[in-house]
């Protein structure tokens, strides 16, 4: 759903960019009558903006649609210091079409919008995992200003009301993701992805004391929980698993099981994107913490399942100061007695930062795909006996 | 409308978004996301505006109507996903029943 979001947005970009656009060719008779220098250059300056900020809005959040569906990764290229250079020359650029746009050189139009539409492009490519979300809620921001430039530019009052609304709402849900992410908005847009650098600092080291276990076993360890905290991450709403997961959960309350929810703020792509995960599958909605009321929780609780999160229950936000993930709030599942880790591999979260949680005894990894492995859970439950009359 | 008062609704317009949005629960922020990004295909009113004073400038015509495609595109698809997550939200009241 975070692509299909990412889609709408990118075509109210270009819808704006276009409006700019065909303005700016074909200036509308009704501007020409009384012509003042100063009326002209605030329609020039609103044309200016909304095409630089459609056509960002339009690229990014093409790009951002590909890297969510998985059809582009992170070039490689995009995560050394190049990708500054290459971004400070399309900005650049950008800015000389800007004035001399003004200055009444119409045709480096063109050269705006094949500028701003890289520039769109530069910005969001390096960016990835868990700063999907604020790109996402930055570009629904910018798709707003467009909208906002784009009444200036044809002078329509309720087009720069709505336009503000939106950029106003998208910069403060940006905001409230940053926050807990625990990093500025200027960290995400030019730090790229966390990856680079872990991979030389703390992500060399090898898991040495990883615990496997079959689902039969996790069954065994459930039946006899009496709290058990449920840790959805975005691997949960790839599998698809919500309604599964919500089977097993019924079966484990109906045993008196206490079964919660840990929302972390960032977990999946979006804001809120489990909130809207669980909603689905008709998980009440009282059961879902967030993640400041849920963490006291964690060491008085059994067991904990940890379906497709990774980087938001990882302890080395909270331990290991050279880890990029540092001052990172995380869930800490780790003080809980036992921590079931249902994962596909070994594979390292999208920050690319190996997990010590797998590490650590009290957890135990479950290997399969989410749906399979809660599927095969429903089975070994029932035949525990677990939620039966 | 004079520029100045258009920047006093921009103002306006934007304090009115921060007052509004700041009051959602974290739970309803996608939904809310894809709310306010359907209100971003606002945008087709311009195009509206664009293909109005054409006045039969053909390449104008086709630049508006593009504009207005994506801009409908944005709406229709934006309130579409919101009413879809929205329903997830509200049939939950009467299954605890």
């Amino acid at each position: 759903m975070p692509e299909t979001v990412a889609l709408f947005n990118g075509c109210g970009g270009m819808s704006s960019l276009l409006v700019a656009l065909g303005v700016a060719i074909f200036p509308l008779s009704s501007g020409q009558e009384n012509f003042d220098f100063f009326k002209s250059l605030i329609n020039e300056v609103s044309i200016s903006v909304s095409i630089f900020v459609g056509a960002i809005t339009f690229t990014g959040s093409i790009v951002a649609m590909a890297k969510l569906q998985g059809w582009l990764s992170t070039p490689g290229w995009t995560q050394s210091k190049v990708r500054h250079f290459v971004n400070i020359v399309f900005a650049v650029a950008s800015l000389i079409a800007f004035f001399d746009l003004i200055n009444g050189n119409s045709s480096s139009i063109w050269l705006l919008v094949i500028v701003s539409s890289l520039l769109g492009i530069g910005v969001t490519l390096p960016i990835g995992g868990a700063d999907m979300p604020v790109v996402i809620s930055l570009l629904n921001s910018y798709s707003g200003i467009a909208a906002a430039a784009a009444g200036f530019v044809v002078d329509s009052q309720l087009l720069i009301v709505a336009g503000a609304m939106v950029g106003a709402a998208g910069l403060i849900l940006t905001q409230v993701m940053c926050k807990g992410m625990n990093r500025s908005l200027v960290s995400v847009l030019f730090g790229g992805s966390l990856s680079a650098q872990s991979t030389t600092s703390s992500g060399s080291g090898e898991y040495t004391n990883i615990t496997s276990c079959s689902v039969e076993e996790c069954a065994l360890t459930l039946e006899a929980a009496n709290k058990v905290i449920i840790v959805p991450g975005y691997g949960l709403a790839v599998a698809q698993a919500q309604h599964t997961l919500r089977e097993v959960t019924k079966k484990l309350e109906q045993n008196g099981i206490e079964v919660v929810y840990a929302i972390h703020p960032v977990a999946g792509r979006m804001p809120g994107h489990m909130n809207v995960l669980l909603a689905e599958a008709d998980v009440p909605y009282e059961q879902l913490k967030e993640m400041d009321v849920v963490n006291p929780d964690f060491p008085a609780t059994d067991v904990v399942l940890v379906l497709g999160a990774n980087d938001v229950v990882n302890p080395q936000a909270k331990n290991d100061s050279s880890s990029p993930l540092y001052g990172m709030p995380v869930l800490d599942v780790q003080e809980a007695r036992t921590v079931f880790v249902i994962k596909r591999g070994m594979s390292a979260g999208y920050s690319g930062i190996k997990n010590d949680l797998f590490d650590l005894p009290n957890t135990s990894m479950v290997f399969g795909d989410a749906k399979k492995v809660l599927n095969d859970l429903i089975g070994e439950l029932k035949d525990l006996g677990v939620g039966e009359k | 409308m004079s520029f100045i008062s258009l920047l006093w609704v921009l103002l306006l317009g934007s304090l009115l978004g921060l007052e509004l949005i700041g009051k959602v629960p974290p739970t309803l922020h996608t939904p809310l996301m894809s709310g306010a990004n359907a209100i971003s295909g606002i945008t087709m009113l311009a195009a509206l505006t664009l293909i109005v004073k054409a006045e039969g400038n053909v390449p104008l015509l086709i630049i508006g109507s593009v504009s207005l495609g994506f801009a409908l595109f944005n709406v229709v698809g934006g309130f579409f996903v919101t009413d879809r997550m929205l329903a997830m939200f509200s049939r939950k009241p009467s299954n605890k029943k």
